[in-house]
């Protein structure tokens, strides 16, 4: 385990290492990029400056917008759905095919019906997540041994209650992989939309300091972007990790 | 998931593709012509724009920016997930970090992409490939790591070279893994190719996209996204039957 730490780390310091040196030897100039100490000093700067703090509230507002709301619908949806096979199997093919298709593709539609503003933002987020929460929902309720719903028939539970008390709870590894996965798609959807037209939001201003050849401004913004998924991954990635370890490795 | 023989699947395809025009139909009688266009009326466009020889311009330019793309990906992605599947240590610490690299908004990277590439048809390829080399390296990753022990140790036995080893062995027991890889690595090639061309191209489907947004053009719109759809779901859908196959055969 320790050997993968510090094997990671070695990556990492690696990898910001050789940036540093190729923009200090010019390899890489100044216009496209500054060397990664000036990107921390300057990302310190904006947040000991509070600079952004309301684009980067507003843009996070959004995010837990569009993953509650996808997280919530997929989850009854998927609990819901896995009590009738007929409308299963005929929507299988379309949570197949659904990550095949580009969703912002949608964006430009949406901003025409419902306007510029936070809304198509929210919208693509959501659409992005809950398939995957409906996904991982119905695969983890498949698994849910028989003997536990037989139980909850003897016992003469309702179907909510079965829901409620049994089948959700033995499959919190999937609720929480898929609250991953729906936290992860509800990022790239808020930050991508800002990013591809918008009026605020920590994407809509990436753009603009590109816009306006604003490295100063652009690559902190990067750099939190990138520490804000990478860390909120990680977490969750390693509780589901201890979830897993403590149920045995199912 | 499970899968009946005979006809189910096909008419439950069917049903579902109903359904989904029947939704757009439903959505275009609400929201109205001010910002949808009816089924029928997308096609009709999408007809006549293929009249056009300058829509078969730009998907030639954005059909080559896509291949390309995708040959990159899937070749990086090959190269890495073979060199992280077959040395334990480097697996366990990099595959945590492809897959927190994979949840990052890649599209942020885009202005570096440009500064890198400039405008043109590499900053394009680009994007579209690293958007696609994750998936295949994680996919093909585990499926070196999930290869039957015995199978590298008859190869060892017969002292064979990386390479043939590869070939050989490890190649062939990693397949269909590795094509579930190169299926979603096709759509991400795709979501990303088509990402870059809206940015920053002058040409390609991406940017009659984009053009037709600032233009408020909402048939272009509409056709744009149905054709969009159309061919990465058409496409999904032939690289599944084939994954099953794979899988199952």
């Amino acid at each position: 385990m320790n050997k993968v730490r510090l094997y990671q780390f070695a990556v990492i310091a690696g990898f910001i290492l050789l940036l540093e040196a190729l923009c200090l030897a010019g390899v890489i100039d100044k216009i496209t990029m500054t060397p990664p100490h000036i990107i921390v000093r300057d990302f310190v700067r904006m947040i000991l400056a509070g600079r952004y703090f309301g684009e980067i509230g507003k843009s996070l507002a959004n995010v837990l917008l569009a993953f509650a709301s996808a997280y919530v619908v997929g989850v009854v949806t998927g609990t819901i759905l896995h009590g009738y096979k007929t409308a299963r199997d005929i929507l299988d093919p379309l949570f197949a095919t659904y990550y095949a298709i580009p969703v912002f593709a949608f964006y430009p539609l949406f901003i025409v019906i419902f306007g510029l503003g936070d809304g198509p933002q929210v919208l693509i987020g959501f659409l992005l997540a809950v398939v995957a929460v409906i996904v991982t929902t119905l695969n983890g309720l498949d698994r849910v041994p028989l003997v536990l719903k037989k139980s909850a028939r003897v016992n003469g539970l309702s179907p909510l209650q079965t829901a409620l008390r049994i089948t959700l709870p033995y499959c919190a590894p999937s609720l929480l992989t898929a609250a991953k996965l729906a936290l992860a798609y509800a990022f790239i959807g808020v930050i991508g939309s800002e990013f591809i037209m918008a009026r605020s939001g920590m994407g809509y201003e990436i753009s603009y300091a590109y816009t306006n050849f604003d490295n100063a401004t652009m690559y902190p913004l990067i750099l939190l972007i990138l520490l804000l998924s990478i860390a909120a991954n990680s977490l969750l990635s390693h509780w589901e990790a201890v979830l897993l370890a403590r149920r045995g490795q199912k | 998931m499970m899968q009946r023989e005979g006809s189910a699947p096909f008419r439950n395809t069917v049903i579902l593709i109903v359904g989904l025009f029947l939704f757009w139909e439903l959505a275009y009688l609400v929201v109205g012509e001010v910002a949808l266009r009816s089924p029928l009326e997308t096609v009709r466009f999408l007809g006549k724009l293929m009249q056009t020889d300058i829509f078969w311009l730009h998907l030639a330019d954005s059909l080559k920016a896509f291949s390309v793309a995708l040959a990159i990906a899937i070749a990086l992605g090959l190269l890495i997930g073979f060199g992280l599947g077959l040395h334990r240590l480097s697996g366990d610490a990099m595959e945590p970090m492809l897959v927190a690299l994979y949840s990052i908004p890649k599209i942020t990277l885009y202005p570096i992409i440009l500064l890198t590439f400039g405008l043109g048809i590499s900053a394009k390829i680009a994007f579209g490939a690293i958007h696609g080399i994750i998936p295949v390296a994680l996919f093909t990753l585990s499926a070196v790591r999930t290869i039957k022990p015995i199978l590298i140790k008859t190869g060892r036995v017969l002292k064979l070279s990386p390479t043939v080893m590869v070939r050989a062995i490890l190649f062939p027991a990693a397949v269909p893994e590795i094509f579930t890889g190169i299926r979603v690595g096709f759509s991400l090639t795709l979501i990303g190719t088509v990402l870059g061309e809206m940015f920053a191209a002058q040409h390609g489907l991406g940017y009659l996209l984009m053009n037709a947004i600032s233009l408020y053009n909402v048939d272009l719109i509409m056709a744009m996204t149905f054709l969009l759809v159309v061919f990465a779901a058409t496409v999904n859908a032939l690289l599944l039957a084939i994954d099953r196959r794979l899988h199952h055969g």
